[in-house]
């Protein structure tokens, strides 16, 4: 943490410095205000007021309409993302510890070809994979994005597993298999047990892609089967009757909240996530 | 590899153990190599077939691109791409390097306002598009904002603006990734050799000067990463569209990621829709395949 700044006196320099540090937070914020706030006034509120007026009257109305129309894609979305986040993160946990220790002829080849899925357009996927799914009587169904997100996701998964497990010394695992323990007892014994931050980093990274997934969820899916993202655009896109903002922002911080407060929670991970998939990968 | 069957006598548990990291990875390799590259290729395959609503493999030739490329739609699209993936990645290096460079100075409350900057990196482009929708909503959001606070003047109505609808995406987008491009360049300033830098100091340069010259051109693996996941970001930009503008007004704010989902699944334009698919692709590997090639050769000499 030692810093490029020569001493940290008062000086009109870092007044400056602190002066936009601080309008940048407040510009971040708003955004999340103005939704906070709209969600909470009544329409007539809105109307009148501003973006950043204090609403006249705190009004619920928004948030439990909101909760009405949304309340079942938001528990689709629970039904896709549990599932497919411990799957996938299993698989990738597995797929690492294959990629790392028990390397083969080919496994590189398979790992760079892997890799390439993280930067993989999804868009040249879309067709084939509904097809599947429609054969394998998965369209238009939750497991059916289960599925979907799990296969997708195993490039990053694996990523986040491989390039952990190659930093732990061999030595480690040779000794073990001198005294005979297999595949899976060293697995379970040694290497799952030192596994707990990538485990955070790739459940988190996994929740996050896949709660706020929305073009698998609006290709694979339709009416009752949609996550909460869809049904979001549904809500605030669609032109009939008169616009509820209220409502709209509401259903918005509804579909936020799980991942805002997952970033709340575990940042740490969230951001060690971010750099690890996003720089290597 | 496996060095204890050097040792052991080959009874059937050791031959499982041998066989047990293929099997484990067998399924995966299969997942990859069909779902990701057959299924490539059967795009691939799609965008040289009529097909339409229905996938059918009667040999079109280059038929489908040569439409793509008479589609004044798909110009649009591309257009807005370069605009806005330019401004997009040139907006938010600039903001999330001054972000950083800012923050390394000892800081008090650091954490804090880090967490303020990444939180938007946490929401769904859906939801960031909703907010800023509203936010940028003629009449009703900043428009009347700052009219209110006494800015008789001000418009901002670029929503429905053809010709400046695309600057809304870019906004929005730069305020959802500039956070994380932040984080970025402060873990790689915080890796800085400090030396370096005092060196620079004894010899009289100025702050602002020893960043420009020394620190900065020193996170040149950094920029590189950070254009590329930018751009990354914006060829795939489909979600931010969908929310906000759905391509209007008219088609003047069409991504060709939102091209390809219209053609292909609400037109019946199977094949031109695979086409820009592939297009995308192509777009894609532009990036990537010269961005691996120095990363790896730069693994190489270390």
């Amino acid at each position: 943490m030692t810093s490029l700044a020569a001493k940290p006196g008062i000086s009109l320099s870092r007044i400056a410095i602190y002066a936009v540090l601080i309008l940048a937070v407040l510009l971040y914020l708003v955004p999340l205000v103005v939704m906070l706030l709209t969600s909470f006034k009544t329409p007539e509120d809105i109307s009148t007021g501003n973006l950043l007026s204090w609403p006249t009257v705190v009004s619920g109305i928004g948030w439990v309409k909101a909760w009405g129309t949304v309340d079942g894609y938001f528990w689709n979305s629970i039904k896709i993302t549990v599932p497919a986040v411990l799957i996938s993160t299993a698989i990738g946990a597995l797929n690492g510890y294959v990629l790392s220790m028990w390397r083969f002829r080919g496994s590189q080849l398979f790992f760079g070809l892997l890799l390439f899925g993280c930067f993989l357009p999804f868009q040249t996927v879309l067709l084939p994979a509904s097809f599947t799914l429609g054969k394998m009587g998965l369209a238009s169904t939750t497991t059916g994005l289960v599925f979907v997100h799990v296969v997708y996701g195993l490039a990053f998964t694996t990523l986040f597993f491989r390039n952990y497990y190659i930093s732990i010394p061999d030595a480690l695992v040779k000794a073990a298999r001198l005294d005979g323990a297999g595949f899976f007892t060293i697995f379970r014994r040694i290497i799952l047990p030192m596994s707990t931050p990538i485990i955070m980093v790739c459940l988190i990274w996994q929740f996050t892609q896949i709660w706020n997934d929305f073009l698998f969820g609006v290709v694979f899916s339709s009416g009752d089967s949609q996550p909460i993202t869809v049904a979001l655009n549904n809500l605030v896109n669609t032109s009939t009757g008169a616009k509820e903002y209220n409502v709209d922002m509401a259903a918005a911080m509804i579909a936020g909240l799980p991942t805002l407060l997952v970033y709340v929670v575990a940042g740490k991970y969230f951001v060690r996530g971010l750099t690890a998939g996003a720089v290597k990968g | 590899m496996s060095s204890v069957a050097v040792f052991s006598k080959a009874s059937p548990f050791d031959a499982l153990q041998r066989w047990l990291p293929k099997l484990v990875l067998a399924p995966s390799m299969f997942i990859v190599l069909v779902g990701f590259y057959g299924y490539i290729l059967w795009t691939f395959v799609l965008s040289f077939t009529t097909s339409t609503f229905l996938p059918n493999y009667t040999w079109a030739g280059l038929a489908q691109y040569a439409r793509l490329f008479d589609n004044d739609r798909w110009w649009v699209a591309s257009k807005n791409l370069a605009l806005f993936g330019g401004m997009f990645i040139g907006i938010t290096l600039v903001i999330g390097v001054l972000l950083a460079v800012f923050l390394d100075q000892r800081i008090r409350r650091e954490g804090f306002i880090r967490t303020i900057y990444l939180y938007p990196m946490a929401l769904s482009m859906i939801v960031t598009g909703t907010a800023w929708k509203w936010l940028l909503n003629p009449g009703m959001g900043l428009d009347k904002l700052l009219r209110d606070w006494g800015w008789e003047g001000f418009r901002l109505d670029w929503l429905i603006d053809p010709d400046r609808v695309v600057y809304c995406l870019v906004i929005a987008a730069v305020w959802q990734a500039s956070g994380f491009i932040m984080a970025m360049f402060l873990a790689g300033l915080r890796g800085v050799d400090q030396s370096i830098i005092r060196a620079a100091q004894i010899d009289g340069a100025s702050m602002p000067r020893i960043y420009w010259k020394v620190v900065l051109p020193s996170l040149r693996p950094v920029f590189f990463s950070a254009v590329m996941i930018l751009a990354h970001i914006a060829i795939k930009s489909f979600d931010l569209v969908a929310a906000m503008t759905a391509g209007g007004p008219g088609y003047s704010s069409d991504l060709p990621a939102m091209f390809m989902y219209s053609f292909t699944f609400s037109r019946g334009q199977m094949g031109m829709g695979s086409a820009s698919a592939i297009l995308m692709l192509g777009a894609i590997l532009a990036i990537i395949v010269p961005y691996l090639y120095s990363e790896l050769r730069t693994k190489r000499h270390d």
